[in-house]
């Protein structure tokens, strides 16, 4: 005897553990297959784009902090470049080393919540997590010493950056790197291997390497595809020319891919930050730039590689003190509409896995 | 599936489990026990100083928030023609985001951010800051953008420090 089953409509979300914010899927079912998945979103909407229209040049970089709260830093970067590009303002050898070590430091504390929620999504409950958070706490404390606050920065300025490193914070990041080798062999000692992990994640969730090409998706869960590409190598901005890493590609491009990527981008991390932090010179911190910045008429794009994906910055000035436009280039939000792709055919718990695997922030995809 | 190396990444990942039960607790309880905050920190907002101020109103035209008031007016004749009195400076601290681009906008040097940090109140009107509120004859500025007072505040407990060898 077979049963017969019909389609079932199913909200996950708004408010469900499993989200990572305030992210709705509508979920067709067939039994506990998934047939089809809606993604709902919006509920985390401030209209950053629009309010960065009547505040000064300056006045956005808080706002910007506020984008993809998880790396504050990354996107004062972006939007720091955008605006040196507009208006032409150069920028300090100092300031990049000092910039290129934040915007890695940043990578790895982002990195670490994404691997450690993914894990926590698979169900090794907490225990990957809060070894990652008590990592993280390490960085952050950092980034405390360096600009007063622990989540949002607003360190970064057009020019360079608001302060000075304080003298104790290099001997302070020496130590940082010296340990964070053995906690990166830690939670590779962890659940790299683990059989019930790679049963639940090798294989599922996957997005073909023309698909996410297709769907301009980027970052770690492009790399995961296998596909190269690493605006850090591909566009180098700021001084990355100048540094050695690889780009760690996955080969299928399932969960497990998207977990080994970011693993290996935070080996690659430590990496840039031990080339940059012996190299970096003495000298001004920025250079002076007005407080209300009149950049001339024109537009630009500037992009980074944040910790998810290509963050880019477009700039529209009609010649006054606020930008005329201001649109983000949100790469939570282009990753996320893969996801669609990704899970259908696969069980209701692929998909949290597979959302989990992809490590979006609500914050950025709504904006 | 192959099962004769079966089980040997869950043994692998129990051993990181089994070490980290001897390791001390990076926690701390935190109303009894305090960390240090950073010198440079952004706490209680706005630390003013009277002498210095000329009433330029800067920070306020700066606050990208738009929640500091300040009320000038020229002064008496014969007084500092440079200079305005400050009538009213209230700060909104339940609006403020704590950037302190106010602070490095001030050309004269006269506002800082507070070290203090918990600012818990009972009442929303508590939360509006008068100019007597922030005085900094009272409290205690943070070295956020001002270097020079970074000498006098205590060291940053940093939790790298807790496991050095």
């Amino acid at each position: 005897m077979t049963l017969r089953t019909e389609p079932f409509i199913m909200n996950m979300g708004p408010v469900h553990p499993s989200t990572h914010g305030v992210f709705r899927m509508r979920v067709t079912l067939d039994g506990e297959v998934v047939i089809d998945m809606e993604p709902v979103f919006g509920y985390l909407h401030r209209g950053i784009e629009k309010l960065a229209e009547e505040r000064t040049y300056l006045g956005v970089i808080p706002l910007t902090d506020r984008l993809d709260y998880l790396a504050s830093m990354t996107n004062n970067f972006g939007y720091c470049l955008a605006v040196e590009k507009l208006a032409k303002i150069p920028v300090p050898e100092r300031a990049e080393y000092i910039r290129v070590i934040m915007a890695e430091l940043q990578r790895l504390a982002a990195h670490l919540i994404s691997v450690g929620s993914f894990l926590n999504d698979a169900g090794a409950y907490f225990t990957p997590f809060l070894y990652m958070f008590r990592e993280r706490e390490r960085i952050i404390d950092l980034f405390e010493m360096v600009s007063g606050q622990r989540l949002l920065y607003n360190y970064m300025r057009p020019g360079g950056v608001s302060q000075d490193l304080p003298e104790e914070f290099i001997p302070a990041l020496q130590e940082l790197l010296k340990q964070m080798k053995g906690y990166m062999q830690e939670y590779e000692n962890l659940l790299k291997d683990n059989e019930i992990l790679g049963a639940r994640a090798k294989g599922v969730g996957i997005l073909t390497r023309d698909m996410a090409i297709n769907i301009g998706a980027s970052g770690p869960v492009l790399r995961a595809s296998g596909m190269k590409w690493d605006i850090r190598k591909v566009d180098p901005y700021s001084i990355y020319n100048r540094f050695e890493f690889d780009i760690p590609t996955g080969v299928q491009g399932d969960c497990y891919d998207r977990y080994r990527v970011r693993v290996e981008e935070m080996k690659q991390s430590l990496r840039i930050l031990e080339q940059a932090y012996q190299k970096i010179p003495a000298g001004p911190y920025h250079t002076e730039v007005p407080q209300l910045i009149r950049p001339p008429v024109g537009e630009t794009y500037a992009h980074i590689e944040a910790p998810t994906g290509e963050l880019g910055f477009y700039l529209v000035s009609d010649g006054g003190i606020a930008p005329y436009r201001c649109h983000v280039r949100a790469p939570s939000l282009m990753n996320l509409t893969a996801l669609r792709d990704m899970v259908k055919g696969w069980k209701i718990q692929d998909t949290i896995l597979t959302f989990g695997s992809i490590a979006i922030t609500m914050g950025e995809v709504d904006r | 599936m192959k099962f004769s190396n079966y089980g040997l990444g869950i043994i692998k990942g129990m051993g990181v489990t089994l070490k980290n039960l001897f390791r001390a607790s990076p926690t701390t309880q935190y109303p009894e026990q305090r960390l240090t905050v950073s010198k440079r920190i952004r706490g209680t907002e706005l630390v003013w100083s009277v002498e210095k101020c000329t009433g330029c109103a800067t920070c306020a035209r700066t606050c990208p928030q738009g929640v500091i008031r300040i009320v000038t007016h020229p002064g008496e004749a014969g007084g500092d023609p440079n200079r305005y009195v400050v009538e009213t400076l209230e700060v909104d601290s339940g609006y403020c985001i704590h950037c302190g681009l106010c602070v490095e906008a001030c050309p004269y040097n006269a506002l800082f951010l507070g070290y203090k940090f918990e600012r818990a109140k009972y009442r929303r009107q508590e939360l509006v800051q008068s100019k007597e509120d922030m005085s900094i004859s009272q409290e205690t500025p943070s070295a956020y953008y001002h270097p020079e007072l970074a000498g006098k505040l205590p060291k940053q407990t940093l939790l790298i420090d807790r496991e050095k060898k």
